[in-house]
Order: C-alpha cells, then structure tokens, then sequence
C-alpha cells in the first residue's frame, strides 16, 4: 500500500514541480523573503513579516489552490480508480503529491534568501525554525481542507467559496470573536478558555508557536499561573507543536473517509 | 462474465437504477443504450467501482464487487474524455498506468504501434489534441489484455481511420475471447459490431437480448429504427 | 586621636621615638601572618596583636571565626583566599575603622536573623575603606555599608543561593552612605544584587547583576547618584529607582526580566534625571514610569521587549528621544488618553510611513500607543491574540481614527533608520 502510494506521489510530484503555479509560487516566496530581508535587514521585522506570509498567505494560497487543483483534476481522479487502486491509495497519494510540492516551494522559496543571508538570523534560528514548522503545518491542513472540500462538494465555484471562507474563519473571524467573548468574560478567570479556544485553531497555533519564542517577553508580563506555565515553560511549546501536529491529521483523516465512501 | 442482481441505485429522491438484473455474456460485445438519464453511465460507474452507494450484488468473473479494487485489474477502461496530469509526457502515462498495475511485461501495444503513438511520446499531455488523447486512452484500455473491457463512447472524438483501427481491435479481441461492453446513448458506428444490446429506459432494462430479435420485436428493418421506435412508444 | 594629643604635648623627643616606630614597623612589625604553622592561628589573635597600619595576611584555610571587630586601620589580604565561615549564625567582619582594607578573602555563610543585618564584611560608620577581590558565597548580607563616606567596593564575586526573600539578604547593601565607588563586582542569587536608600553622589559601574530574587539595583532617595556600564539580567523584578532627584543612568544593559511586575527600570517619582545610552533587551517592560517629571530617556534601544514603555499618566515632561524600538510586542502603553511627555525623532520598527523629502525623518507621524494594547491593559488573557490578524486589522482601523488612544502621544518626526 505504501509502495503504490509512493508511486503515485512521483509521478503526481512529477506533475506538480513542472506546473506554472508552484513554480510561480515558489518564485514569490523567494521574491518576498529576499525583499523583505533587503529592505529592513532587521530580523526581528523580517520574521513578523514572514509571520503573516506564513499563517495567513500561505493557507490562503493552499486552500484555494488545493480546490481548484481537485477539481480540475477530477476526470483524471476518476480514471485512476478504474485502475485496480485503492481510493484511498490514490487519495494520499494525491494529497502527498500536492503538499510536497508545496511544501518544497515554500521552504526554499522562503528559505534561500534567508540562508544566504544567515548572519542576519543567527540568534534568531529557533524562531525561524518555529515559523517554517508552522508554515509546513499549515500546508498540510488547508491542503487537506480543500481536498475536504472539493470531496463533500460538487461545485467548483462553490467549493471555491467555502474555502476562501474557512480561510477567512480561522484566519480573521475566530479571532475576533475570542476577543468578543473575552470581553464579555473578562470578570472571571479565562486563561485556560482562552488557551482552549486557541488551541482549537491552527492559524492560532501556528501564532502561538512563533510568539512563544518572540513574545515571551510580554507573555510572562501577565501573572497568571496558567499562562505561566503554558508560556513559561515548554510545556506551551509542546502543546501547541502537539495540537498542531494533530491538527494536520484532522482534515486529512476526514476527507479520506469522505473521498472513500463518496460516488464519482 | 458480469452478473447483476437487483440493483438498486438512487441520488436522494431520485431512483436511477431500480432493480436490474443482468448477465453479461462472456466472450460476446455487448451494446448498452438508452436515452440520457436512463441510468446507463450509473450502471457503468457501479461496474468501474466509482460508485460506491447502491444495493445489490455484482459479480465480475464469479467474484464479487466488495470495495476491493484488484478485480479492476480484469478491466480495461476507456472513458469518453480522457483526462491526465497536463504536465506529465505520453511515456510517464504509460509507464504510471504499468506502474498501478504492476505490469510491465506481456503487454498488448498494437495500438500504440497502429496510432503511431511513438512519436507523441516526450510531448506533455497538455501540448495533445482531444484525438490523440483518445488515442492514447484506447491504447491503455487495451495495453494490459483485460478480459473485459468497457467503452464509453470509443470513436467519438477518433477520425475516420483509427476509429476503423480501432473497431478492428475490438473485433479482433472479441475473436479472442474478451467480454466488450459499450455504451452510447446514440447509436454508434459500433453497432454492426454488437451480438447483444441492452436496452436500458428509466432505470429498468426494457429490451436485453441479440440484436436481430430487438428488430424482429420491433419490426423494424435496422437498430436504429427499432431503437427510435422503442424510444417513441414510451415516451 | 589621643595619640596626637600626645605628640603636640611631648615635643621633639617624642616626634623621635614616633618616626622611629614607623620606621621600625615599616620593616618588621607591618606584617602578620596567620594560619597554620603561621605566628597567629587566628584572625583575632593577629587583630589583637596588629598595630594601625598593619597589613595582616591570611594563609589558605578554613577560619571558623565570627564577629571578628576591626578597629584599626589595617589592611587583611588572603593568600590564595582562605575561607572565613560564618556558620550561618554570625556576621563575620564588622568594620568601625576607618581607611581598612580587605581583599582576596573568601567570605562564607554569614548567619541569617531576622533581627540583625548579619553580613560577611559591615562598614559601620567608617571612611576610606577598600573592599576588594574578595569572593562572597552564600552569605545574607555580602557588603554592607552604613552610614560611610569615601569607600570603595571593587571586583568583587558575590553570590547566594536564591532562598525566599525573606531569608535572603542583599548582595551589596548601602544605607545613608556618601561618595562610594562600587565598581565591577558580580553579583547573583541575592534578595536585591545592589541596595541604595539614602545614599549621595556615589556611582555604581561595570557591575553585573543578575539572577537575583527581587531586584538587581534596588535604588531609593538617593539624589545626585549614577550608575553606568552595568548588567543587569534575569532579576525577578528587574531595577527599581525611587524618590531620587538627579540620577544618571548610563550605557547600562537591562535584559531578560520577566513577569508581571518585573521591569528593565521602574521609575517612581524620579525627576531631572537622565536615561542614556541605555540597552534593554527582552523584558517584560522595557521601563516603566510613574510619577516622573522631567526625566530624558535618550539614545536608548528597547529590543525585543514585552511593552518597551510603559508610561503612567501621572508623569509629565519627560522626553523620549532617539531611542531605538524593535521588535517590541508593545511600544508604549499608557492608562490615559491624555499625554504631556514628548516622543521625538525615534526609529519605531513598526513604523510603516515614508519619507519623500528624503530627510531621514518619516512624513507621517508615528502612534505608538496601539488600541490592542488598551485592550491587553484591562484584559490580560487577550494576550493569546498577539500578533494575529484580527490584532492587525483593529489597529490599522484604530490608527486611522483614533478614538481611544491618546492624540498626542505621537511621534511626529519619526526616524526612518536606526540610530
């Protein structure tokens, strides 16, 4: 099973790296990451940056394409099952092939400009690597919830939709409705709630990861034993590698489930 | 050999397929047709594994359908639009498809040879014409010597001399002891090629039997005109 | 004293015999020794035998003596630094003379009370006295000055073990004290690394002080002092300077001091005082200001901290100018919408204007007090938001009409580049 999984991941991979759009990809990572870094030539302003690209671009950029990328390759898909190969099979094998290809243009796009100028990142390593872990991450999981998407649903435009709207929940909405109830809460101990409802995101994970490192400072301004430990110790950093890399398996894991049962 | 019994299929309310029973005689070219929406694309579907929600049994060479997908390997596919990774080459295609199936020997490449399909080899799928690409769809359907084979459509799409080739691969193949089934909902160049039709109207098989008795029972003087007939009395 | 009094009444023959004594205790009597096989087995004995001027010199050892007075002016200097242990009980040195001189001792265990200040080497009521090279281990109190003028602490290494406050002494503890020089000592594990209430013109520099339990530089009604060069990291609540007029605070680095109330500087009712040149590096607050007049926080860089500023609206005129802000989670925060302290010409790394006259200062004004921070100030846990998006966009919208935020905290001519 795993043999006829990579097999199909090569040859997807094979597609994939010679498409305009991960090529074009990749040559804007790299294009913002060097101008970034050229531009400010100040570490601390480069990873903020790069913090947006990674957390709010980057799942934009894979939902959407993950869709259109389903979709059109439906008639593909379906001649692939006639072939004596497991949906399942075939689904990771499509899922594998597209995020690895992603995967890649993200962290070279991102990461050539940044090892050429390494001196620059020197102390600041452990974050960088913080951003790129999340980065990954969140490739996977807005790749699996477009192929979620485009498995529940038959409509392109539709499906189109959905996703700009998932990325915009979890990118913008969710926020801002924690913030909403934190203030409707603000009387009453809410650490552990709003730790919870943070860990319920993967946008928000990925934030936390990167902050735990750069905001530490003002992290421990707060005094308040919960937070104190999650933040203080590794123990946050732990959690949320941990949350985050589940977090991964959940659209994958749903819409594997969806893509086998689901008539073509 | 194909055997169905009571199928049942429905997309919510609405019933496709409502409770077939069918042989599908070995070794004989098998012609399904029906208007739009009489179920044949879904009866085919179910046969490929691509629709996975119905009732009913089917057997394919006496095993039964059960999620599995190893029984594929018997079948030879060709669907109406053909469809590959755009940037992948004919060869990659080629050597993906032997690949899934674990088979790079024994191979059937007549077609390959007849369409000239060796030239077209290093280009992109993307750089192909809808002929060629159907082209190369007939020549993978036929590549692996399966013992069904089912075509959706075939000629649509092929100029005049590969659709010939082509029917003379079907025709030879059949000599050779393969169970074909096509499908159209017009009726096809092909026809002359068909021992059995299967007629199927509103999810129900009106007519299953060889083709002279569909004119003898019609009374009509060819295929297309029985054909026209059973649609006119019903409609 | 009486000594003089003697020489002016006996006249010539006596000045005789005191160049003579000199110069004989020059040659021989100057010295004694102490420690095994040594002349005297014990501090005391050599104390009680040693003449004013005397140097004493300790061998390698361990000394069990406590509450060892000096009352002369003498110098102790430690061979290879013999160990002094106090046994937890007692103080160990308690100086009452003026111009002594101890050093390459190594003092340990000066005995915890909750009623006496016990500590390794007291100068009590003294002058001129050098407190040098000496090492400190696990004592209360380490150096403690009281009511001295003229001294100086030097390169010494003082630590502890952090226990609780309330069993942890200070590390270098003044108390109504004039004209000291504490330079280049290292302290840690101390209640606070270096204690000032009520002391004058006196200078701390090239100090590090870190990993104490309360503050590195504990500093309260001690007008016209300064310290410069100093380090002062890992401290649980940083730096405090309190009820002082005139203090300079120079080139010093403050980093890594976290928790809630855990500050680079807490200001509290200072005034005219100056904030140079100063470096603080990932504290939860930068500086914190309360109650300050006319204080200049300037060329200073705040990297990496949780609020670079935080600034009480009971504090006015003070004047922040070309100092560096990067990377900070916060800028500046404050409690009011009203502001009378000036912002000037400082490079904000947050700041995302241009500069089309190509002056070197931005044609936009910079806002450093951001509505998320309100927000944080009464809502703590909000803080998991940091950094998102949502954060961004209510800023940016904050920015373009500020309804919340005060007017004129506001840097006019921002810097573009960093200073």
């Amino acid at each position: 099973m795993i043999r006829d999984i990579a097999k199909i991941i090569k040859y997807q991979m094979h597609d994939n790296l010679r498409s305009k759009w991960i090529i074009g990809l990749f040559l804007f990572y790299s294009a913002a990451s060097y101008w970034l870094i050229s531009f400010s030539g100040d570490s601390s302003k480069v990873l903020l940056s790069l913090l947006n690209i990674t957390i709010i671009l980057n799942p934009l950029i894979c939902i959407v394409f993950g869709t259109v990328y389903f979709y059109n390759n439906k008639n593909y898909i379906i001649f692939m099952l006639t072939q004596p190969v497991n949906r399942s099979v075939l689904f990771s094998g499509l899922y594998f092939g597209l995020i690895i290809p992603l995967t890649l243009s993200f962290l070279i796009g991102i990461g050539l400009p940044v090892i050429i100028n390494l001196n620059l990142f020197l102390d600041t390593l452990h974050i960088l690597s913080a951003l790129l872990y999340t980065g990954v991450i969140q490739i996977f999981i807005f790749t699996g919830f477009s192929f979620f998407i485009a498995a529940i649903n038959e409509d392109k435009l539709k499906g189109l939709g959905i996703s700009i709207f998932i990325w915009l929940f979890f990118g913008i909405l969710y926020d801002g409705l924690i913030l909403f109830l934190l203030q409707i809460l603000q009387d009453y101990p809410i650490e552990k709630i709003a730790l919870g409802l943070i860990l319920a995101n993967p946008v928000d994970l990925g934030r936390i990861l990167v902050i735990i490192e750069f905001d530490i400072s003002a992290l421990m301004g707060y005094t308040g034993a919960v937070f104190e430990d999650f933040f203080g110790k590794s123990l946050g950093t732990f959690i949320s590698f941990l949350s985050l890399t589940i977090w991964f398996f959940i659209p994958f894991a749903l819409s594997l489930v969806k893509f086998s049962k689901k008539d073509l | 050999m194909i055997t169905i019994s009571q199928l049942h299929k429905s997309y919510d309310l609405l019933n496709v397929l409502k409770g077939i029973d069918l042989k599908i005689p070995e070794g004989k070219i098998t012609y399904i047709v029906g208007p739009n929406g009489s179920g044949k694309t879904t009866l085919i579907k179910i046969l490929l594994g691509l629709v996975k929600n119905y009732s009913g049994r089917i057997y394919v060479n006496g095993n039964e359908i059960d999620g599995e997908s190893s029984y594929r390997s018997q079948i030879g596919y060709m669907p109406q639009h053909a469809s590959f990774p755009e940037n992948l080459t004919v060869k990659h295609v080629f050597e993906l498809v032997k690949e899934l199936r674990n088979r790079y020997e024994d191979l059937d490449e007549e077609l390959i040879a007849k369409f000239y399909l060796s030239k077209e080899m290093n280009k992109r799928v993307k750089t192909l014409s809808g002929g060629t690409l159907q082209k190369v769809s007939a020549a993978l359907a036929f590549l692996f010597k399966p013992s069904i084979l089912i075509l959706d459509e075939p000629t649509a799409g092929l100029d005049p001399v590969s659709s010939s080739i082509l029917k003379d691969k079907i025709k030879t193949e059949n000599n050779a002891g393969k169970t074909i089934l096509f499908t159209s909902h017009i009726v096809s160049e092909l026809e002359d090629l068909a021992e059995n039709i299967i007629f199927l109207l509103d999810g129900n098989i009106y007519f299953n039997g060889s083709l002279d008795n569909l004119i003898v029972h019609t009374g009509e003087h060819n295929l297309e005109r029985s054909i026209a007939s059973v649609m006119l009395r019903r409609l | 004293m009486n000594w003089w009094i003697m020489l002016n009444r006996s006249g010539i023959k006596f000045i005789f015999l005191i160049c003579l004594y000199f110069t004989f205790s020059f040659v021989y009597a100057g010295e004694l020794k102490v420690g095994k096989g040594e002349h005297f087995a014990t501090i005391k004995s050599a104390l009680e035998s040693s003449s004013p001027f005397d140097t004493i010199f300790i061998s390698p050892g361990i000394y069990k003596e406590r509450n060892i007075v000096i009352d002369k002016p003498l110098t102790l200097t430690g061979i290879n630094y013999p160990i002094i242990d106090g046994e937890d009980k007692h103080e160990i040195f308690t100086v009452v003379s003026d111009s002594v001189v101890i050093q390459k001792i190594k003092f340990i265990n000066s005995g915890v009370s909750f009623i006496d200040d016990n500590a390794a080497v007291k100068l009590d009521e003294v002058n001129n006295c050098i407190i040098s090279d000496n090492i400190f281990e696990k004592n209360f109190f380490a150096v403690y000055l009281a009511k001295s003028s003229d001294c100086k602490v030097l390169n010494n290494k003082i630590t502890s073990e952090k226990k609780s406050e309330a069993s942890s002494g200070n590390g270098i503890h003044l108390w109504y004290c004039k004209n000291i020089e504490i330079v280049g000592n290292y302290i840690s594990g101390h209640r606070d690394g270096i204690y000032f209430e009520f002391v004058e013109s006196s200078s701390i520099n090239n100090n590090i002080s870190e990993h104490n339990l309360r503050y590195g530089l504990h500093f309260m009604f001690s007008d016209n002092c300064s310290y410069s060069q100093n380090e002062f990291s890992y401290n649980g609540a940083g730096v405090a300077v309190m009820f002082t007029k005139n203090v300079e605070m120079t080139d010093n680095t403050f980093k890594h001091n976290w928790g809630g109330a855990s500050y680079g500087i807490l200001l509290k009712d200072i005034t005219d005082s100056k904030i140079y040149k100063n470096s603080f590096y990932k504290n939860s607050s930068g500086i914190y200001i309360e109650g300050s007049n006319r204080v200049e926080i300037k060329h200073n860089s705040f990297l990496e901290n949780g609020w670079a500023i935080r600034l009480m609206a009971n504090s006015m005129d003070n004047v922040f100018e070309k100092n560096n802000f990067i990377g900070n989670s916060f800028d500046v925060a404050t409690n009011s919408t009203r502001n009378y302290n000036k912002f000037k010409n400082n490079y904000w790394s947050e700041y995302s204007g241009y500069d089309l006259d190509k002056n070197g200062i931005g044609d936009v004004p910079y806002r450093p007090v951001k509505l998320y921070s309100l927000i944080v100030e009464k809502n703590r846990p909000t803080l998991v938001l940091l950094r998102s998006l949502f954060v961004g966009i209510l800023d940016s919208a904050e920015k373009i009409f500020p309804v919340l935020t005060p007017e004129t905290l506001i840097d006019n001519f921002p810097s573009m580049k960093k200073l």
